[in-house]
Order: structure tokens, then sequence, then C-alpha cells
């Protein structure tokens, strides 16, 4: 097996901004997203955490 | 680096988001319910024929509701954890510590981005409460989020008194500016329920945020330390 130091690695930013995007997309569809069989499973919580919705 | 991220955002997010998701059902689904029986009429608590009991019977334990508000809670806590984690990377690339104490701090900061800047113009509201255009809102909600996020970073990794002087201009930029607010007040639920529930919301926001930063912070220096025992 093969071993690489990572822990000297300079890091790319693409990885980085990639799992950025990928939160701000989950947190765009759980919370901000207006399709209606998603708001309504997702209205209690959305509510809860005080994302704007309606 | 990418798969690392994922791994810590993907436990870190699911875990931080379970427990938040309970502490909601457990403090703030019974307050949610109560002033939906408000919002559709059932209930009025002003200007009615008499005085309303502040015990209302709200419904017990819902699975299929209840159920998805936990898996939702959790999924937005992994969107969460991968913001969070993505600049803990980007800060852990140059030269930061990561661990479960310094998360902790990274958790604050989030919190304070995510929940406290925004919540302050747009507070967490009931059921039932008006409230301005909803695409104005969402502008003033990102925004906010973006430009407390980016002063919070300035104020922890700059190095020019300049820069804090910036920071504290964009901390107070959104709240300067104000928040979209509706043209006429018509929310249905006491005032009480609103406080309670915009309280409750902030508080449980507090504890899903401050074990997201230490969870993600574990995960990492614990898979930093598994790659440094293999080479």
């Amino acid at each position: 097996m093969t071993t690489i130091a990572l822990g000297h690695t300079r890091t790319n930013i693409m990885p980085i901004l990639g799992a950025a995007l990928i939160g701000l997309t989950l947190m765009f569809a759980a919370g901000n997203l207006q399709a209606s069989s998603l708001h309504d499973a997702a209205h209690d919580m959305r509510h809860a955490v005080g994302f704007p919705c309606h | 680096m990418f798969s690392k991220i994922v791994t810590s955002a993907l436990f870190a997010g699911f875990a931080a988001g379970l427990i938040a998701g309970l502490l909601q059902l457990n403090f703030m689904q019974p307050v949610l319910l109560h002033a939906e029986l408000y919002e559709t009429g059932q209930l009025v608590h002003f200007g009615g024929p008499g005085n309303v009991s502040a015990a209302q019977e709200t419904g017990g334990f819902n699975l299929t509701r209840d159920g998805l508000s936990i898996l939702f809670v959790a999924l937005a806590y992994t969107g969460f954890a991968f913001m969070l984690v993505a600049a803990m990377a980007a800060a852990s690339d140059r030269g930061v510590t990561i661990n479960a104490r310094t998360g902790l701090i990274w958790g604050l900061a989030g919190f304070i981005a995510f929940q406290l800047a925004p919540g302050a113009g747009l507070p967490p509201e009931v059921p039932g409460a008006a409230a301005a255009d909803m695409g104005a809102r969402q502008l003033w909600w990102f925004s906010t989020i973006a430009a407390t996020a980016l002063a919070l970073a300035m104020i922890a990794f700059g190095r020019n008194p300049l820069v804090l002087v910036a920071a504290v201009v964009l901390l107070l930029a959104p709240h300067v500016i104000g928040a979209p607010h509706p043209d006429a007040f018509a929310g249905t639920a006491p005032p009480e329920l609103a406080g309670m529930f915009a309280a409750r919301s902030l508080a449980v926001a507090l504890a899903g945020w401050t074990l997201l930063g230490m969870f993600a912070g574990y995960f990492w220096s614990r898979d930093e330390a598994d790659v440094k025992a293999a080479a």
C-alpha cells in the first residue's frame, strides 16, 4: 500500500470549494427551496431553525 | 482532502443534527403545535369571549411528521457541517490547529453567523406570524450570514487593525440596513408563545452548533492522526 504524507500537503482550493458548495446546496434544499412537498416535510424544522420560509 | 472533508462533515453533521432534532422535538414542537391552534383559529387569545387556558392538549408524538422533522434537521446540520469543515480545512492548510477543543469556538462562530445574526433581524417565527416578502427576506438572510461569517474570519485571522475595523463594519451593516419587515402585524399566536419559540430556537441552535463544531474538530483531528499513524 502506498502512503502519502498528507500532513504537509498544500491543499488544492477545489476540494474546499466543492465541499462548501455541497453544504450550501444541502442547506438550501432543506431550508429554502419552495417546492411544496419539500416545504411540507421540512415545515416544522424550518420554523424551528429560523429559515425564512412561507 | 475531499474525502476527509466529506467524512468529517457527514459524521459531525448527522450526529449534531440528530441531537438538535431531539432537543427541538422536546422543547419546541409543543410550542409550535400550540401556536398552530391559534393559526387555524381553533383558539383566539385576544378580543375573544373569555380567557383561554395556557394549558392545551397539543397531541403527542406523530411518527411521520416528527420523524421527517428530525431527518430534515439532520439534513440541514449536514449542510452546515460541510460549510464548517470546508472552512476548517482551509484554516488547517494554513497551519491552524483543528481539534474538538478549538472546534467548540468554530461552532460558536457558526452559531453567531447562521443563527444569532440573522435571527436578530428575522426572529424565528411561530406559525401564523406575519412576515415581509419572502424573496427580500431570503436575500437579507443569506447576505447577513455571508457578511457575519466573513467578519468573524477577519477578526479571528486578521493581523492588521484596519481589518478589524472593516470586520466590525461588516458585522453591523446588515442590522443598520435592517431586515425586511411586514407592512402590518397580523400574528395569531400570543406573544408569550412567540417569545418562547424564538428563545428556544436560539438555545437549541447554540447547543446544536457547539456540538457540531466539537464533533467536526474531533473527526477532523482523528482522521489526521490516522493518516500520520499510517504513514
